[in-house]
Order: structure tokens, then C-alpha cells, then sequence
């Protein structure tokens, strides 16, 4: 009996993640976007980037990086240089 | 092990099944920008050029490169009170390729890394998606890098060699909220293990043998560390061609480092021409569960830490900015440029990391250490 636990406990995470795919797919399909393209000029003006200047950023991230004790989740591509 | 390695196959799945909601995606733009950077505090001074070149091949590939170098001379309190002032150079090439192949952006590069006692070797790989509309746009990274230690002694590279292995895990989500509303969301997974510390470095103990109180040994860190970062940011499009953004990150590690950012930063278009940004950045962190600034005796732990990277402080940055574009007509090919100076203000208290240099003050009771520090970067951006 104990062996059955495992697997039903697969089986729903396995159903779980079936039921997650399955509505993204559906939701792609059906979500009406709230924001229609005419109305995104704002978005588009290059103040609204988060990372209006890559070479800038990245070093501004290097040096926060080589003095602090914590890194990531700065939403930039690549994972740093790893050097000291 | 056996339950992470099976969960960890359903997360490419999801992925690829989140790449399957077809939507369009978008290369970058090309562009060039030359970058003169300049750091001085603390008694360091790290100075260099920076060059990022990106151009597109087609409709679906572009191309980058960027070389970036830190001359650096150094005598900061660690190396005044432990060793003597030096100098050296630090060179770092990235080059990278973005892909875009039925709607979904695929980024890939690899990035070197080489200084007289460290050498470090990164690839990485992102896939990106747009979703529901090009309202939502998702991506996943993974990153894996390969570093070498060395050991240099007054200018003669020494035959001691260590190695240290990276790899990163990342999830992000950029998110229209309103026609004037991002949210920008993200997470990342970093495990290193190897050789985690610096051959250079020593803490310090108690030691009433010898005369000012204390005496070093070399630090000694654990093999391994994990870490999780997650971070929310908001950016909101104002009246008069300006724009309020601020971020959260935290960060936590098997070190046992906790830290948290807060960052507030305007932004404000002038005249067609200047654009001008303003940021206030708080951070707070707290130690290392194996850091001390004064040990109590010799080896009096397992693990041993006092790199003022891994104590207890906090930090205030202050940033302003300005921006100026033009159209210079000739070459033809340029459609616009910009020249952009960047400056910023860092200060950074110490809560339990003291100043060795003091000497007047008997061990342990030193001041608590502050820097300050000056950040600038000059550089000119070219669209073509």
C-alpha cells in the first residue's frame, strides 16, 4: 500500500501540470487583450524600457555585484561573468 | 536528488508549452554604443572603455559583441592592512546571437572573462515568448560558467590553481498592466561549488600574545552555495513625457545572507532632445552565518569569513543622469545617436566590519567601517 502513495502523488502532479499546460494553451487562445494595439503608444516610448541602456546597466550591475553579497533577478539576459 | 531530477524535467515541458501560444517576438535593435566607465572609493579606482555592437543579419538573426575592461588600482583597507597597493587589468569579451524562429526569440552567447589570477568561462542560453496579445512576454535562462583561481604574489603568478563551477536558473515575466503600466517580475537559482574564496584573504582572531591584539589566518568558506533572487518591478508612464519606476528584489542564500533592494528612479523627456533620470537605491543585507569580524581565538569554527562582502551593512545609492539625441545626417546609415553621462553616489555603513587601520583603538573596538564611493559613465549610442 505504501507504494501506491508515491505514485498517486506522480499522478496528480503529472495532472496537475497536464491541466496547467492545457489552460495556458486554451487561455493563449481565448484572452481578448484589455490594452488593444491603438492605445499602447505610451508603452512603446523608449522611457517605458526597463533596460533602456544594455552597456550601461550591465555595469551598473557588475559593480553593486563585486561589492554585495547577494546577485540575480535583474532581469538581464546571461548570468554575469563570475569574475571577482 | 531522485524527486528534484523528475520535477525538474516537467519545467522545460511547461515551457516549451508556454512558447507553443503562438505570438510575436522581437529582435533587437541594432545598435553601437562606446561606454568610458570610472569607479573611485574606498581606495580603489577602476576605470576602462566598454564597446556593445549589435547588428542584425536577415530578419531573424542578430549578432553582438562587447568587450568591456577594468584597469584597476587598488589599496583598499583589506589589501593596505593585509598586503601592499597593486595594479592590474581585467579583460571581458561577450559575444552573442538572438534567434528568431516562429515567433519565439531564442539567446545564446558566451562570455570571457580573464585577469592575472582569475580566469572565468560563462555560456548561456534564453528563450523568450510573447503571450495573450504581446501583453505578457515571458522568458526562461539558463546559464552555466567555469571559473579558474589563480594566486599572484608582487607581480609573479604563482602555481596554485582552484577551480569554481556556476550554473543559473532564471524565470521572468513582463506584464502590460494598463495602457500607462508595466510589471516587470523575476527569479533566479544560482549554485556554485568549487573553491569559493579568495587566496588573499584572511580573517582575523583574538590573540593576546602579540602586541595590537589579534593576529589573520586564511578565511575558509564551504564548497558550495545556493541562492534564490526574486524581484517585482513597476514602471508608470506620467503626464509631460515622463515615467516612475521602482523595484524590489530579495535575496537569500544557504550562506545565510538575507538582503533586500528598494530602488525608486524618474525618468523625464525635455525638448525632443534631453532625457534626464533620477534614482534613489536603499539596500540592506545581513551577514554570513560563518563572518565575524574579530574571531575569538584561532580556527574557532569550521568556516571562517571577514569579507566586508559577506557582513552586515547597509547602503544608499544616489544616481542622476542626462541624455541628449541627435540625427547627425552623415554617415548615412546612422539613423540617430545619443550622448548619455551617468553619475552616481554610493554610501555604504558597515554594522559589523571595523576599520583595522585605526590603530589607536584596541581590537574589536575600532570604528565601523564607511565607504564612499563615486561611479561615472560617460558614452555615446549610435542607431542604424
Amino acid at each position: 500500500m505504501p507504494a501506491l502513495r508515491p505514485m498517486r502523488h506522480r499522478l496528480r502532479l503529472r495532472l496537475a501540470a497536464a491541466a496547467l499546460v492545457g489552460g495556458v494553451l486554451l487561455a493563449g487562445c481565448q484572452v481578448q487583450p484589455w490594452v488593444k494595439p491603438y492605445e499602447r503608444e505610451h508603452l512603446a516610448d523608449p522611457i517605458m524600457s526597463f533596460d533602456r541602456n544594455p552597456i550601461s546597466s550591465s555595469y551598473l550591475e557588475h559593480v553593486f555585484e563585486v561589492r554585495e553579497g547577494s546577485r540575480g533577478a535583474s532581469g538581464s539576459v546571461g548570468g554575469g561573468c563570475g569574475c571577482n | 536528488m531522485r524527486q528534484s531530477s523528475w520535477r525538474m524535467r516537467w519545467i522545460p515541458a511547461i515551457a516549451f508549452a508556454l512558447i507553443a501560444v503562438v505570438q510575436a517576438d522581437v529582435l533587437p535593435d541594432d545598435r553601437s554604443d562606446v561606454l568610458y566607465h570610472h569607479f573611485e572609493g574606498g581606495g580603489i579606482t577602476v576605470q576602462g572603455p566598454s564597446v556593445l555592437i549589435r547588428k542584425k543579419v536577415g530578419d531573424a538573426v542578430s549578432f553582438s559583441y562587447q568587450y568591456y575592461l577594468d584597469m584597476i588600482s587598488s589599496a583598499s583597507i583589506d589589501v593596505v592592512s593585509q598586503a601592499s597597493p597593486y595594479k592590474e587589468h581585467r579583460t571581458q569579451q561577450n559575444v552573442g546571437v538572438d534567434f528568431l524562429h516562429n515567433n519565439t526569440l531564442y539567446s545564446a552567447g558566451y562570455i570571457s572573462s580573464i585577469e592575472p589570477d582569475y580566469n572565468s568561462k560563462t555560456a548561456f542560453l534564453n528563450i523568450s515568448q510573447s503571450l495573450f496579445g504581446d501583453l505578457t512576454t515571458i522568458n526562461f535562462g539558463y546559464t552555466q560558467g567555469s571559473d579558474a583561481v589563480g594566486r599572484v604574489d608582487k607581480g609573479v603568478v604563482q602555481p596554485f590553481r582552484a577551480d569554481a563551477d556556476r550554473k543559473n536558473y532564471a524565470v521572468g515575466l513582463s506584464q502590460v498592466l494598463t495602457r500607462n503600466m508595466l510589471l516587470g517580475l523575476n527569479f533566479e537559482v544560482d549554485s556554485s561549488a568549487g573553491y569559493l574564496h579568495s587566496p588573499y584573504r584572511s580573517v582575523r582572531y583574538v590573540d593576546p600574545t602579540v602586541l595590537r591584539g589579534y593576529s589573520y589566518q586564511p578565511e575558509r568558506y564551504p564548497d558550495t552555495r545556493t541562492s534564490n533572487a526574486a524581484s517585482l518591478q513597476l514602471k508608470y508612464y506620467l503626464p509631460l513625457h515622463s515615467a516612475l519606476d521602482g523595484s524590489y528584489r530579495f535575496f537569500g542564500d544557504t550562506w545565510g545572507i538575507r538582503a533586500s533592494t528598494y530602488q525608486v528612479g524618474y525618468t523625464q523627456s525635455l525638448w525632443n532632445h534631453w532625457t534626464l533620470d533620477g534614482s534613489v537605491r536603499y539596500y540592506t543585507q545581513t551577514h554570513a552565518d560563518f563572518y565575524s569580524d574579530l574571531f575569538p581565538y584561532a580556527n574557532a569554527q569550521n568556516f571562517l569569513a571577514r569579507d566586508r562582502e559577506l557582513a552586515q551593512f547597509h547602503s544608499r545609492t544616489f544616481e542622476v543622469g542626462a541624455s541628449y539625441e541627435f540625427h547627425p545626417g552623415w554617415p548615412h546609415f546612422i539613423e540617430k545617436g545619443s550622448l548619455n553621462l551617468d553619475v552616481e553616489r554610493m554610501f555604504i555603513d558597515y554594522e559589523d566590519f571595523r576599520d583595522v587601520l585605526d590603530t589607536q583603538y584596541k581590537a574589536g573596538q575600532e570604528p565601523l567601517y564607511t565607504l564612499e564611493a563615486t561611479v561615472g559613465q560617460f558614452f555615446i549610442s549610435f542607431w542604424y
